[in-house]
């Protein structure tokens, strides 16, 4: 019991992931995580990036957030996702389009509002495309 | 024949009430599954979040959030009132409101003013009627998909006067989407969060949902603890704070809204029972007094041709 986390991953819209690991990453506010059994209680802000599960039996599974919180209790890891998928999931021709888009948005730009939409955008876009470049490299291991 | 005629005019207005309420029942039949789906989607959320919350909550933090206080002195108590927009749902709004009425009441015999914030346009027209309760924002028509941006108005409204002192608890009132047959009013605090969590610990407010207790809401560890917050305090809470009473409330409306439909559905679907009986003992009594005026008829003929 003491050697696993149990872990709850929900967005708005549904709950993508909920089980036991021993090990989960997310990318925080201030840098990357990595988050163990009996973790200090911790909580945080999560940047849009990938989240990480190490399950039991080895096994990886990654999924992408847009951003939201990370709670961590010792036994217990919650992550509340604004938007959240399994990376698997992610449509790589929409991302490269959404980050096209916000690039190009950023490029006209005409005020403040407009530009930190985009650049918001294009960070999430970007993310998406590195969380599927992580998928690939370990579908080839 | 005036009686015959009076009947058929009563039979035909009562076809054209069944054909309305058979037009509701269906209407809300179809928007139930939709409703639902937006409502049970977003529960794990809510119901993650206020775990999440329940757990701040415990920590014994240096920083002091207005959220995170329990004033000691309650001087006023407002309300979140989420109702429907439109009637003809049966017992759904005033039951939630019988339910609230002597909570109301109860504070104010503590000696608390109440404020009020309406969602829905029959929590509007309630309140504004109801004396010794101000109405201090309301939002309506939020439709059948609500966005959480249609709402931040008033949420802010309450969270402004909570910290600005005007305010000392916050709870908020919706009817609970059961399923189809049943919807239960429910009232549960929104501010300040010990009494929240203390809430949630004992399951108190509501007793039947299969939300409450939450499992696993009490933590193990029995000496101070705090978080270890990135990258400060003040910035954590203040967002996830906000983004608890986001949900809560959203949360909310969507149970709402199920709730709105299925008791639409139920309540449509008895009144056009019942105007189906109706017009059936109607067109009984029709057939009666045509046949009783054709067999005075018959007799009256046979007396006139029986006396010549």
């Amino acid at each position: 019991m003491s050697h696993t986390l149990r872990v709850d991953i929900v967005s708005a819209e549904a709950e993508i992931f909920s089980g036991d690991a021993q090990l989960v990453v997310a990318t925080g506010e201030m840098g990357e995580l990595g988050i163990a059994p009996r973790h200090a209680p911790l909580i945080t802000r999560l940047k849009p990036g990938h989240v990480d599960v190490v399950l039991g039996n080895g096994e990886r599974q990654q999924f992408w957030v847009s951003g939201g919180i990370l709670e961590v209790q010792p036994q217990v890891v919650t992550v509340l996702a604004d938007t959240a998928a399994r990376a698997s999931d992610l449509d790589e021709a929409a991302a490269q389009r959404a980050k096209q888009e916000a690039e190009d948005a950023l490029a006209n730009r005409t005020d403040a509002v407009e530009i930190a939409e985009a650049q918001a955008k294009l960070a999430e876009a970007i993310t998406q495309l590195q969380a599927l470049e992580r998928l690939r490299k370990t579908l080839k291991h | 024949m005036a009686s015959g005629r009076e009947i058929k005019t009563k039979i035909k207005s009562t076809q054209n009430m069944r054909k309305v309420t058979r037009a509701l029942e269906m209407v809300s039949a179809s928007k139930i599954r939709k409703a639902q789906d937006l409502m049970k989607a977003s529960r794990p959320y809510a119901r993650a979040m206020r775990k999440v919350i329940a757990h701040v909550a415990q920590a014994s933090t240096d920083f002091s959030h207005p959220f995170l206080q329990e004033r000691e002195k309650v001087a006023r108590v407002g309300f979140l009132v989420i109702s429907t927009d439109r009637g003809l749902c049966g017992g759904l709004n005033s039951n939630l409101f019988r339910r609230l009425l002597p909570v109301i009441r109860e504070w104010q015999d503590k000696g608390a003013e109440i404020d009020v914030v309406a969602v829905g346009q029959k929590a509007v027209q309630f309140f504004r009627r109801l004396k010794g309760v101000n109405l201090i924002g309301s939002a309506t028509h939020l439709g059948e998909k609500p966005k959480v941006e249609d709402l931040v108005g008033v949420i802010k409204v309450m969270l402004d006067a909570y910290t600005g002192g005007k305010l000392d608890r916050v709870f908020l009132a919706h009817n609970d989407f059961v399923n189809t047959m049943t919807q239960k009013p429910s009232i549960h605090a929104l501010l300040p969060l010990p009494v929240v969590a203390e809430e949630m610990v004992s399951g108190e407010g509501k007793p039947n949902s299969p939300d409450f207790p939450v499992a696993g809401l009490k933590l193990e560890q029995k000496h101070d603890w705090d978080y270890i917050y990135e990258p400060d305090a003040a910035t954590v809470l203040e967002f996830v704070l906000g983004r608890y009473i986001e949900s809560v409330v959203y949360q909310g409306v969507l149970e709402n809204l199920a709730s709105e439909h299925a008791a639409r559905m139920v309540a449509m679907k008895a009144a056009s029972d019942n105007a189906n009986k109706v017009i059936g003992e109607l067109t009984l009594i029709y057939n009666k007094a045509r046949q009783a005026a054709i067999t005075q008829e018959i007799s009256e003929i046979v007396g006139g041709a029986a006396a010549v």
